[in-house]
This record gives C-alpha cells, structure tokens and sequence, in this order.
C-alpha cells in the first residue's frame, strides 16, 4: 500500500512537473524549430533590419523593445518597462515556446499587420542571439 | 459585501459599518462624503494570477473593482484591439480571467457606471479625485508619467492594489 502510494505520488509530481515544462526551450531550439520551419537559413542581418524597421503601420518592433534589445525598453502606449530581449541580457527570454508564439502573434500583428513568417521569426531571433 | 475600490479599510469602513449597525439615517449623507474623501486603498482582492501575469506584462494590473463587469466583460470580448494594441489570448485563458474579473468588478455605486471606452480613466471618480487641483494637466504631460493609465508613475505600490493618496508621489 505504501509503495503504491509513493508511485502514485511519484506519477502525479511527474504529471505536474512535465505539464508546467511543456513548453520549456532554450533560445536555439526555439531557433532550429523556426528554421526547419522556414526551410532556409536564419539570417541575423535580415532579422536586425526586419526589427528596426517600420513595415507601413506606426510601430516597428524597436519602438517599444529599442534598436538594441540588450537594455531595457519602453512600451510604446502604455509606458511600462519592458525587460531586454537579448536572450544573454535576459535569461527568461525564449524559454517558453507557447510565450514566445503568443508575442510574435500579438506583435507582428501590431508591427507588421499580420503573423510573422518562421522565416521572420528564425532572422530576428538569431539576431537577438548575436547581441553579447 | 460590494466591491469598493474607493473606501479606505481602515477607519472609514469601520464608521460605515458602524453607521450600518446603529441604523442611522444620517448614513445616506454620510457615504457619499466617505467616498470623496476617502482613499482608494480599497478592499484589495488578491489577484488571479493569470490575470497579474498577463495583463502586467504590458501595464499595473488594475484592480478588479476598478471597472464594473459590463465593462470588463467589454474588455475581454475585444482584447485583438486592446487601446492601439493586439493583446489577444488563449481561449482558456480568456474564460479563466473573465470569470475573475466578473466575480471581483466593482459594484460600489460609483464604480456601477460605465465609463466610456471602457476607460478605468474616464470613470467619474477617477476624473474627481484627479481633477485640475489635485493634479495640474501639465503633470500628465511629463515623460516620467506618459499617460493616466500608468498608475505606478505616481501610486508606487499600484501594483499591489494600494492606491493609498498619502503615498503618493508625483514625480518631477
């Protein structure tokens, strides 16, 4: 009864444990994800000019995360800080494959009108690991 | 009990229960004056914490009773075209914070009316308490405030639900 007891407590911790880690990553699984998605090499340069530039709506993304996401930035309307996004400025960035989705939709569609590309996704995110 | 972001806990709630107690008539001239004068330190709710987690990654997380639930309901109905940006969520997440927000929304007489745009800065009671006198519209204009719904320019502790007006600091 005892070790059946312990292995049903074992099993739920294991539950918990691996519902909370779902979406756990680092920053260059996220990459290679976006990448095989893509088809084609992730390019930083591409992905610097696609984040520091307008793409016909008011914002571009710098507008709120700054042209070097290595410091802090500032949202845009609302004011409030916005930690970097350099993943080696910010351990928590990229970590979270469901977060991670979620802003890129928010975002892009705020930045550029609709959800961005893997492609767009895979250049701005190996950009962002280039930032030391 | 009602939803009162406008009441201080401390002594203002217990001369209102006092006056609920002894039956006073006198309480139908009284409260509007509490609320007045009162603080907005309010019977702090703890927050959901899908609801402090999402909506703090862009701003405070306003307090529930803050807005009523006509106008939260508005809110979450229309979070794809949140004031200027896409704050759109999960389906789950939608349903879990909703519920919260109508659960916890204000019901005090003054929170029960509906601001436009569903703007927690266009409610009465905020335009009162942060009306010309107390803060002069070139404070809202400073860098260091931006906009009236950045609550923490002034309210440090906005964060925790605690918009107490004796620790409030404008900033310069």
């Amino acid at each position: 009864m005892h070790g059946l007891t312990w292995a049903m407590r074992t099993l739920v911790l294991g539950a918990l444990v691996c519902t909370s880690s779902a979406f756990a990553a680092t920053p260059a699984e996220l990459l290679a994800g976006y990448t095989a998605k893509a088809g084609s090499a992730a390019q930083a340069a591409r992905g610097q000019e696609f984040f520091t530039s307008k793409h016909g709506k008011d914002w571009s993304c710098s507008s709120c995360h700054s042209a070097t996401p290595t410091v802090q930035g500032k949202h845009a309307s609302a004011g409030k800080t916005i930690s970097p996004l350099a993943p080696a400025f910010n351990p928590d960035r990229f970590t979270d494959s469901a977060k991670t989705e979620k802003w890129f939709r928010r975002n892009c569609n705020d930045v550029v009108g609709r959800e961005c590309s893997a492609s767009e996704k895979a250049d701005v995110l190996a950009w962002l690991m280039t930032l030391k | 009990m009602k939803n009162r972001p406008l009441a201080r806990m401390g002594c203002a709630q217990a001369a209102i229960k006092k006056i609920a107690i002894y039956g006073v008539t006198l309480a139908a001239y009284w409260l509007p004056a509490v609320g007045v004068h009162a603080d907005s330190g309010g019977a702090r709710v703890p927050l959901l914490p899908s609801y402090s987690q999402e909506c703090s990654a862009c701003h405070v997380a306003y307090p529930a009773g803050f807005l009523p639930a006509a106008s939260w309901q508005r809110v979450m109905a229309g979070l794809g075209k949140h004031y200027g940006t896409d704050a759109s969520l999960d389906e789950a997440s939608v349903r879990e914070i909703s519920g919260w927000l109508k659960a916890n929304a204000g019901t005090y007489k003054r929170v029960s009316e509906e601001p436009p745009e569903n703007r927690i800065t266009r409610s009465a009671w905020f335009l009162r308490k942060h009306r010309e006198g107390e803060v002069p519209a070139h404070v809202w204009k400073r860098a260091s405030v931006g906009s009236p719904a950045n609550c923490a320019a002034c309210h440090a502790n906005a964060d925790k639900g605690n918009f107490n007006e004796h620790e409030v600091r404008i900033p310069k």
